[in-house]
C-alpha cells in the first residue's frame, strides 16, 4: 500500500515537473510577439534571395527578374501613374465646400506621412487605413466618401505616397492588447488558405515569389504594399491596397470582403508592420 | 434456385431501385429541394466569411436553368452548390489551425 502511495505521488511530481518545464513554451509559442514576426519576415526573404539588395523588394516582380526590372526603369521615364499623381496633387489642394483641405485633417499637412499608415487607433481601438483616413476626412467636412478601390481615392493616395518615397516604413504598435491582437488577425488572414484555388496570400507571396503564374511574375510579401497604389497594365488603371486586396480574394475564387472591412484593415497591418525599414516607393507601376 | 442466384437477383433488385431515382427526370419540387439546401450551406459559408464565387455563380446558373423550366440541369447545379458551398465551410474550419502551418517562424 504504501508502495503503491509512493509510487503514486513520484509520478504525480514527476508529471508537475514535466509540466513546470513544458508550460512557459507553449505561452511563449503562443504569445503575440510582432517583432520577433517581423524578424523572421523578413530574414526568410533576405536568405531566400541573398542578391536581392533589402530596399528592392519594395519594387515586387523587378526585384526579382532583370529584364522586366530594365522596361520598368524605361517605362518609368514617362511612368504610367504621372496622370494620377497630377490628379491627386490638385486635389489634395482643393478646398471641399467648407473652405478646409485634406491637409486640415492629417499630421504635417499630411505631406511624408505614408510611412506612418495605418496606425492603430487607440480610441476606436481599430486600425486606421490611409484610405479610411482619406474618407473620414471627407465625411467630417460634408463631402461623399470616396471608391476604396480606384479613381480619386488611388490618385490622392498616390500623391501622399509620393511625397513619402524614400522614407522608411514606421508602422507602431502600441502597447494595447487590441493593437496586438489585430497585428496577430491580420496575420492569420494572410496565412489563411480561401476560395477554390485554396491559396493563401501566402501561397503566392511567400512560397512563390518570382515564380511566373501565367503570365505573371509574383511580387515577394515584403515590402508589398511600398509601392502602393498602382498603376497596373491588366487594370488599365490605378488601383488602390483595397483594390490589391479584392482581386486576390476573387482570383482565388474566394468572394471579396468588402474594402476596409476589419479583417482587410488588419492584414495591411500586418504587412505593413513586417515591412518596417523599407521605403516607400509609391505609386508604382506593375504589369 | 441456388443459394447465388438468390443473392445476385437480391442484388439486381437493391441496384436497380437504387438507379431508380437518378434516372427519373426532376421535378420543380426536386429542385426546389436542392436549392434550400444549397442555399442554407451558402448562408452558413457566407456567416463564416469564407464564400466562394464558384458557390454563388453555380446557385445562379441554377435558377437560371430552373427559370428556364430546365429542371434536371437546376438540380444537378443546385446539388454541385451545395457541395462547394460545404466544402468552403469545411475550409474554414480546418484553417482556423492549419493556417499556422505556412507561418514563417
Amino acid at each position: 500500500m504504501r508502495t503503491r502511495a509512493a509510487l503514486l505521488l513520484g509520478s504525480l511530481s514527476a508529471a508537475l515537473v514535466a509540466f513546470a518545464l513544458t508550460s512557459p513554451r507553449v505561452v511563449a509559442a503562443d504569445k503575440i510577439d510582432p517583432v520577433a514576426d517581423a524578424k523572421a519576415f523578413q530574414n526568410f526573404f533576405f536568405q531566400k534571395f541573398p542578391n536581392v539588395k533589402h530596399e528592392d523588394f519594395v519594387n515586387g516582380p523587378y526585384s526579382m527578374n532583370a529584364d522586366m526590372k530594365r522596361q520598368w526603369q524605361e517605362k518609368e521615364e514617362f511612368p504610367p501613374y504621372e496622370f494620377a499623381l497630377d490628379a491627386g496633387k490638385e486635389m489634395f489642394a482643393t478646398p471641399f465646400k467648407n473652405g478646409k483641405t485634406y491637409a486640415d485633417c492629417f499630421p504635417n499637412g499630411g505631406i511624408g506621412i505614408r510611412q506612418d499608415y495605418p496606425y492603430f487607433d487607440t480610441k476606436e481601438g481599430k486600425v486606421v487605413t490611409l484610405e479610411l483616413a482619406l474618407n473620414r476626412c471627407r465625411a467630417a467636412n460634408g463631402e461623399a466618401p470616396y471608391s476604396y478601390v480606384k479613381d480619386e481615392m488611388a490618385s490622392l493616395t498616390a500623391y501622399m505616397a509620393f511625397t513619402s518615397r524614400g522614407k522608411l516604413m514606421d508602422i507602431e504598435i502600441p502597447d494595447d492588447p487590441r493593437a496586438l491582437e489585430a497585428f496577430e488577425n491580420g496575420k492569420r488572414y494572410f496565412y489563411t488558405r480561401r476560395g477554390q484555388m485554396n491559396f493563401s496570400c501566402a501561397s503566392c507571396h511567400v512560397q512563390s515569389p518570382g515564380e511566373r503564374i501565367r503570365a505573371e511574375i509574383l511580387a515577394p510579401a515584403l515590402g508589398i504594399l511600398n509601392a502602393m497604389p498602382i498603376y497596373r497594365s491588366e487594370w488599365s488603371g490605378m488601383g488602390t491596397i483595397s483594390r490589391r486586396f479584392v482581386t486576390c480574394n476573387s482570383q482565388t475564387r474566394a468572394v471579396p470582403l468588402e474594402p476596409q472591412s476589419d479583417e482587410y484593415r488588419d492584414v495591411e497591418y500586418f504587412l505593413s508592420y513586417v515591412a518596417n525599414g523599407l521605403p516607400i516607393a509609391g505609386p508604382g507601376a506593375r504589369p | 434456385m441456388s443459394a447465388a442466384m438468390k443473392r445476385s437477383f437480391t442484388l439486381a433488385m437493391l441496384l436497380a431501385l437504387g438507379l431508380a431515382p437518378s434516372a427519373r427526370a426532376a421535378n420543380e419540387a426536386d429542385y426546389k429541394a436542392a436549392y434550400a439546401a444549397a442555399e442554407a450551406a451558402s448562408k452558413e459559408a457566407a456567416g463564416l466569411r469564407n464564400q466562394w464565387t464558384v458557390t454563388v455563380s453555380t446557385m445562379a446558373a441554377a435558377k437560371k436553368a430552373a427559370d428556364g423550366g430546365d429542371f434536371d440541369r437546376a438540380t444537378a447545379a443546385a446539388k454541385e452548390a451545395e457541395a462547394l458551398a460545404k466544402a468552403s465551410i469545411f475550409q474554414a474550419a480546418s484553417e482556423k489551425e492549419a493556417w499556422k502551418a505556412m507561418e514563417i517562424r
